[in-house]
């Protein structure tokens, strides 16, 4: 089968030999969970307990009325120590309820165990998802059970299940499609019903053949369930890239892949779907790869959300000597950390750490014209040019060469010889936008 | 861990590429040029590319330091624009006329506009536009140990004699330093496509330009494309990054233009070589055409 591909992009160092080989295995314990009460794209949560509270395992702690909002539960069981301000790895300032774990953990979710799709239909599970807190957990964490709802106007033919894990370094994705291919299977099953969509699609990186030979085996048996090979090329797993490079569908600027038929979910998304549906156990851990040549074992481990990624940190080995940036995600679009006393949260898909020497002091100068930029950008853009305007407040021609198109996939400055850290004014430049627009409004 | 978290944001890893090393690959695309020049014009030659350089370099070196501004000689592009200026030079050029061309170029072609990057016009061909301008008979005086002849130009526009093409190929022939030798161009070139660092759609479009329409005008192809400094100026200069457009389409008529401009100059301008101009006057057209081919993004309904 030809590897397909979108348009444009870049070729990093993947650097997954860290951890590719290393199994998941499950991270120790904590004794304490700080859980932060946004973990998703959407309306703010209300917090369902109190200091003083006893709760259980998989217990929603805080839940709303919205729409576009995923519940979050406990990740032990224990007692509510308290309930306060931290910060979370986006550098966002949330309410989280701090629990103090038991010996024991008890799962009391609430939800009922399925062992196949039959008695379910569509509503049904996109009622289990919501209430077992399910969101995208590529990093977005936009809520699972919004995007498999499907307006009554438009039509999904396809769920792809985004299985690219193109940021480099990353290996989650990759080992859940080689350790849990069944339950993957079950969980697009599971989203195209709730999206009633006749077809899936399994995506997945040429350098990840053991995946593909896993997830291949997975659905040997079903008759419309296919894995198409992609060609490893940054950021394949971007949503609207995957769905260029195996449909060749293009999602209108401003718009949704439901625009054009698909839903698209993580590998991983749709594993916890399937704990959820067969389980009961709604997302309260998942999967972490603490890579870089900065941490003394690489490791993929299975965390209870909550945990100190300081612990995460230390269960692989430590901190080296020369360690000196710490990012919670990948290298392309994670985010740096002050320090370690930060809660992983439902995104939080790895800890990388870099060294001295692969930090390097990035001093920008002033733009070649080289258009680098401009070849790399997988939406099409003119980085240099939308810079320049971000720099001049020229906020109409912003708008005009398309910056919210931006998916700040970060391939411009990764190219830049210059090292202009474009995606940085690019943010800013799309801020400018935005505040435009809610003016005009 | 002794030091303090570095915090800065996404992307945490970048490309090995860095300006610095770009400009200097293109001083090593251009030591085969230099080679067949030294070849060809002996000690001659290394003292004209000498002085250029030496000129280009002291002045973006006062430039910056009378404006207390970084020096940012070891970026490499002001050796460039004084060996791309120095390879337009007839090789019987007075010295110092090649060293004021080269204050001229980076003076007048770069630093005045702001430095690197801020150059509308490649600085090199502004050094030697206002040679040719100041100076006409010097730059048109191809005489080397006391032999005068002309270029093969303008052998054919003044007397319509041609050369033969392999001589135009390998070099033999009557010239400034660095035009004389396509082949040596080529072999650079071939390396900077190789580094990822030249686009080759301006130099295609342009030479096939030239190539289709001299020979739609009955004059000889192979005999445009390798006479004069088109190779030169189509390889190293119309790719000046700064001065060209960003756009893949935008490169495609960016060299078209030029291309065009080179073969109405030649078969009916008054000068016999057009390649100057031509990049030149598409250099003012490079703000145009980027806002004009600006590519349709990804979804963009227009
Ligand atoms: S402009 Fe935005 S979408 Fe394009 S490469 Fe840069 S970050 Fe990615
Ligand atoms: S890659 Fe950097 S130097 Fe090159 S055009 Fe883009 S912003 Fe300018």
């Amino acid at each position: 089968m030809k590897a397909l591909t979108f348009k444009q992009g870049i070729h990093p160092e993947y650097n997954k030999d860290l951890t590719k080989d290393k199994p998941l295995k499950n991270a120790k314990r904590p004794e304490e969970v700080i859980i932060p009460l946004k973990q998703h794209i959407g309306a703010p949560l209300k917090a369902l307990v109190k200091k003083g509270d006893q709760v259980d395992l998989g217990q929603k702690i805080a839940d709303s009325d919205s729409f576009v909002c995923a519940p979050i539960h406990a990740s032990v069981s224990g007692t509510v120590k308290e309930i306060r301000k931290v910060t979370d790895p986006g550098g966002n300032i949330v309410d989280a309820v701090v629990i103090e774990a038991a010996e024991e953990d008890k799962l009391n979710s609430g939800l009922e165990k399925h062992d196949s799709l039959d008695q379910l239909d569509s509503a049904s599970i996109r009622k289990i998802i919501r209430e077992a807190g399910i969101v995208g957990m590529g990093g977005a964490m936009f809520p699972t059970h919004v995007k498999v709802s499907i307006p009554d106007d438009k039509e999904v033919d396809y769920v792809i299940l985004n299985g690219a894990e193109c940021e480099p370094y990353l290996t989650v994705d990759h080992r859940v499609m080689v350790e849990r291919p069944k339950s993957i299977v079950f969980g697009l099953k599971a989203l195209m019903k709730a999206a009633d969509a006749p077809k899936g699609i399994i995506g997945i990186e040429e350098n990840k053949p053991e995946a593909i030979e896993s997830m291949q085996d997975a659905v040997a048996e079903e008759n419309n369930i296919e894995v198409q090979t992609l060609e490893t090329k940054y950021p394949q797993g971007g949503e609207k890239m995957l769905i260029e490079a195996i449909l060749g569908r293009e999602v209108p600027a401003g718009g949704l892949p439901l625009d054009v038929g698909v839903v698209v979910n993580n590998t991983s998304t749709a594993a916890a779907v399937a704990d959820a549906i067969r389980d009961g156990k709604p997302l309260y851990e998942r999967s972490i790869s603490i890579t870089g040549r900065g941490i003394n074992s690489p490791q993929n481990l299975i965390y209870r959300i909550g945990t100190n990624i300081g612990d995460l940190v230390e269960e692989a080995g430590g901190l080296k000597e020369d360690a000196a940036k710490v990012i919670t995600g990948g290298p392309m679009m994670g985010a740096a950390q002050k320090h370690l006393n930060v809660p992983g949260v439902k995104g939080t898909s790895g800890i990388l750490v870099l060294v001295r020497e692969e930090v390097e002091n990035y001093e920008p100068s002033p733009c070649i014209n080289c258009a680098k930029c401009v070849d790399a950008c997988p939406m099409f853009l003119m980085p240099t040019q939308l810079v320049n305007y971000a720099k001049n407040d020229m906020v109409d021609e912003l708008e005009e060469w398309q910056v919210l198109s931006c998916i700040e996939c970060g391939s411009c400055s990764f190219v830049c010889p210059a090292k202009i850290p474009l995606v940085h004014h690019l943010r800013l430049g799309k801020a400018q936008v935005m505040a435009k627009k809610r003016e005009e409004n | 861990m002794n030091n303090e978290l570095i915090v800065t944001s996404s992307p945490h890893v970048r490309a090995r590429d860095s300006v610095q090393k770009i400009m200097w690959s293109v001083v090593i695309a251009l030591l085969p040029a230099v080679f067949a020049a030294v070849y060809f014009f002996k000690a001659r030659a290394i003292s004209v590319i000498l002085t250029a350089v030496a000129g280009a370099v002291l002045t973006e070196y006062i430039f910056q330091k009378i404006r207390k501004k970084q020096i940012t000689l070891k970026d490499g592009s002001a050796v460039v624009t004084g060996l791309l200026l120095a390879l337009t030079l007839p090789p019987a050029i007075p010295l110092w006329t090649a060293f004021f061309g080269s204050v001229v170029a980076i003076g007048l072609g770069k630093q005045v506009f702001g430095g690197i990057g801020q150059n509308p016009f490649n600085p090199a061909l502004v050094g030697r536009a206002f040679l040719t301008a100041a100076y006409p008979v010097l730059m048109t005086t191809w005489t080397v140990d006391g032999v005068s002849s002309a270029t093969p130009l303008s052998q054919m526009k003044m007397d319509g004699i041609s050369t033969d093409s392999w001589n135009l190929f390998v070099g033999q022939i009557a010239g400034s330093l660095g035009e004389t030798s396509a082949l040596a161009l080529l072999l650079g070139f071939a390396y900077l496509l190789y580094k990822g660092y030249v686009n080759w759609r301006i130099p295609l479009a342009m030479v096939g330009t030239v190539f289709l329409g001299s020979f739609a005008f009955g004059a000889d192809p192979i005999f445009h494309l390798f006479a004069g400094g088109l190779m030169l100026g189509a390889l190293f200069m119309a790719t000046d990054m700064v001065s060209s457009p960003t756009t893949k389409l935008g490169r495609w008529i960016f060299g078209l233009g030029a291309g065009l401009l080179v073969v109405i100059i030649r078969l009916w301008g008054g000068y016999p070589e057009g390649v100057m101009y031509s990049i030149l006057l598409m250099n003012t057209a490079v703000p145009l055409i980027n806002r004009y081919t600006r590519p349709r993004s990804l979804g963009e309904v227009r």
